[in-house]
């Protein structure tokens, strides 16, 4: 069962909605409807699924209607027709209680300009959820506290939020709505209001705290790069309907129409980088004279990963150890690493095109090795490392 | 064109009398209560030792303000209204002020977030509140004496009548101007409708609130003076006197006190206000 469920959701904004509704399944478009009946389309005919502990991007051009969509969820705005469920629960059937429990307690929200409460300390406003709930003042304060210091602000606490800067004012909303506890948060463009280099600084820090936390994550953003970067699956929207879902790769390498191929194209960055500008540079390796199975093992567990590459005395690589390989060699009390090395691996080398990446790695059991011309070990590209450099440089290429 | 005179006058004339008739055994006898409870708090001010009162008044602008100007302008403004010889008319003025300023608040702020909250409540009171603030003071006048008697009850009513606009409007104001974002976040964290009111409206309104008091004070003040031709009294009943034996030298004085008065009221409230504010 999906997290949350939403089916065949229409939101049409006017007095009349019904006729909009009509014109709407007779396949007349956003415009047409608005020059006819001045009913405006905010959503048409949504379907689709989050599942639990996954970031969903809902991306698309300011008046696509993700906002509208997003504030559907928890009924900030009441949807026209279809259903949402939460936990198998239709949102749209809820009676006044149901729902302030739903918004109290299940749905954090974070909000594109922050919206603090000026008159309120930093932590007073982190408290803020709990204080509806009906928690008592030292106990809400107490886990408004452990919520900043989750965001990483320790001690502002007795602060005004306009003593922060915007990137800190957005932990606090951030904190806000994590001080609930709750299963979902929805963040509308909680980004977007802050520069560049903070804007980035916020992205990292939601995919450090999404590691330990595992929350059902509905992300609104214009920004493409922001939604590669964070999106578990991206929702693309145009004029209030979905366009496509995926996960970042299926929309960068098959958009489904032309609108999603465009707007990928501004930003085709996988022509422009290669090989050598998305890998990592590892300094992982096992070195074929001194490493033996125990050592590469070591290196696996210090760098948390399963397989290493080895390399001889001038730093050309010979293969790739698994993490299996060799401890079934340590197991047998082997000194050497040779007879555990498989030789017959895919390399590219610097200059290939990152488009090109996808392909390779498509079915490959672990990373890519990238090696010069004379076959020196240069770095490697494991896939989450690709698609999230990718995102990153986006903006630069 | 006179011929046919439509019977405007005559009926809010009637509709009055119909409503003294039945109510005014009530209003009568509450202009008793307020008279009386005016004159315990105008004798139990004038109990006070006039240098003690200075010296209270001024501590208690200084705990509010914390302006050294201000509170020694207070002093100075108190001791020459003691000096002009005008002690006990400006403490009469002041309980009236004080009283009717409480019921004008009292009615008004709640009124004002009722019309916030609820836009037919809104479009019912706006418009009643831009009679009362345009109908000439003057015409209050008239109605309060047959409901009150000459005097200050019928004073206070007037007052209450004039002042209380402001507290409604900024109030009203001071709510709906609260930032869509804000309203929106509290709604979004499942916040009831009083929810809403106690722990985002009122403190954010608060300083565009006290404007409204501000406002409400000063036109107190002003109606107080003018509610003297129906007998309220105090430096209003001096400038009256002194319009009638055309002593120009006795009218200035008793202006200057109201003046002092007003300006000591303005200061304090608006500090008030813009305290709250940061």
């Amino acid at each position: 069962m999906a997290k949350i469920h939403v089916e065949g959701l229409y939101k049409i904004f006017g007095p009349n909605p019904k006729k909009a509704l009509q014109m709407l399944s007779k396949g007349r478009s956003k415009d047409e409807i608005m020059a006819e009946t001045r009913h405006g389309v905010g959503v048409n005919n949504a379907t689709f699924e989050v599942h639990e502990g996954e970031i969903v991007v809902v991306m698309g051009l300011s008046g696509s209607g993700k906002s509208t969509l997003v504030r559907c969820l928890n009924r900030l705005i009441t949807p026209t027709a279809g259903r949402i469920l939460v936990d198998g629960r239709d949102v749209a059937a809820m009676d006044d209680a149901e729902l302030r429990q739903l918004r109290q307690r299940k749905m954090g929200m974070v909000f594109q300009n922050f919206a603090l409460f000026p008159h309120r300390t930093v932590k007073e406003n982190a408290a803020l959820g709990l204080e509806i709930q009906g928690m008592d003042k030292a106990k809400r304060l107490q886990q408004a506290e452990e919520a900043l210091s989750m965001v990483g602000l320790d001690g502002w606490g007795e602060s005004y939020p306009r003593q922060l800067s915007g990137g800190m004012q957005q932990r606090v909303g951030l904190a806000r709505a994590l001080a609930l506890s709750p299963d979902i948060l929805l963040m509308d463009e909680a980004f977007s209001a802050l520069d560049p280099l903070i804007r980035r600084d916020m992205q990292d820090e939601l995919i450090n705290l999404q590691e330990k936390m595992r929350k059902t994550i509905v992300f609104i953003s214009h920004d493409l790069d922001e939604a590669l970067k964070l999106g578990d699956r991206i929702i693309l929207m145009k004029d209030g309907a979905i366009v496509q879902i995926g996960t970042p790769e299926q929309i960068l390498t098959s958009p489904a129409n032309d609108y999603v191929a465009r707007f990928v194209e501004d930003v085709d960055i996988t022509k422009i980088l290669t090989a050598e500008s998305v890998m990592k540079r590892s300094e992982a390796v096992a070195d074929l004279r001194t490493d033996g199975p125990r050592a590469a093992l070591r290196k696996m567990r210090k760098h948390n990963i399963a397989h290493l590459f080895v390399v001889d005395h001038n730093h050309r690589l010979v293969g790739i150890v698994s993490a299996d390989a060799a401890a079934n060699l340590a197991g047998r009390g082997e000194e050497k690493l040779a007879e555990a090395i498989c030789t017959e691996i895919k390399t590219v080398a610097p200059d290939t095109p990152a488009q090109d990446l996808f392909g390779i790695m498509a079915d490959l059991p672990y990373p890519l090795a990238v090696v010069d011309e004379s076959n020196k070990f240069k770095g490697v590209i494991v896939r989450g490392t690709l698609v999230a450099a990718l995102a990153e440089r986006g903006g630069a290429a | 064109m006179n011929d046919f005179r439509l019977p405007v006058g005559e009926t809010i004339e009637s509709g009055i009398d119909f409503l003294v008739e039945h109510l005014s055994f009530i209003t009568k006898a509450s202009a008793d209560v307020v008279e009386t409870v005016l004159g315990a708090m105008e004798s139990g001010l004038l109990l006070v030792p006039i240098p003690v009162f200075i010296v209270l008044a001024a501590a208690s602008v200084w705990l509010l303000t914390r302006d050294r100007r201000l509170t020694l302008g207070s002093v100075l403004g108190l001791a020459l209204i003691w000096n002009m010889g005008l002690w006990a008319a400006t403490v009469s003025t002041l309980a009236l002020v004080l009283v009717s300023t409480l019921c004008a608040i009292a009615l008004g702020v709640p009124l004002g977030i009722l019309s916030a909250i609820n836009t037919r409540m809104y479009q019912a009171v706006m418009p009643v509140l831009d009679v009362m603030q345009t109908m000439p003071a003057f015409v209050y006048l008239i109605p309060a004496i047959p409901f009150f008697g000459l005097g200050k009850t019928a004073a206070i009513f007037s007052t209450v009548v004039f002042s209380m606009p402001p507290a409604i409007r900024f109030t009203c104001l001071g709510i709906r101007q609260i930032p869509a974002d804000l309203v929106e976040c509290s709604t979004a964290f499942g916040a009831t409708r009083v929810q809403r009111l106690m722990k985002l409206d009122l403190p954010l309104a608060a300083p565009t609130i006290m404007a409204g008091v501000n406002q409400t004070v000063m036109l107190a003040l002003s109606m107080v003076v003018i509610a003297s031709m129906i007998g309220a009294k105090g430096l209003g009943g001096e400038v009256w006197k002194a319009i009638q034996r055309l002593q120009m030298g006795r009218g200035f004085e008793a202006g200057i006190a109201i003046v002092i008065v007003a300006m000591i009221l303005d200061r304090v409230l608006q500090k008030l206000g813009t305290r709250r504010d940061k």
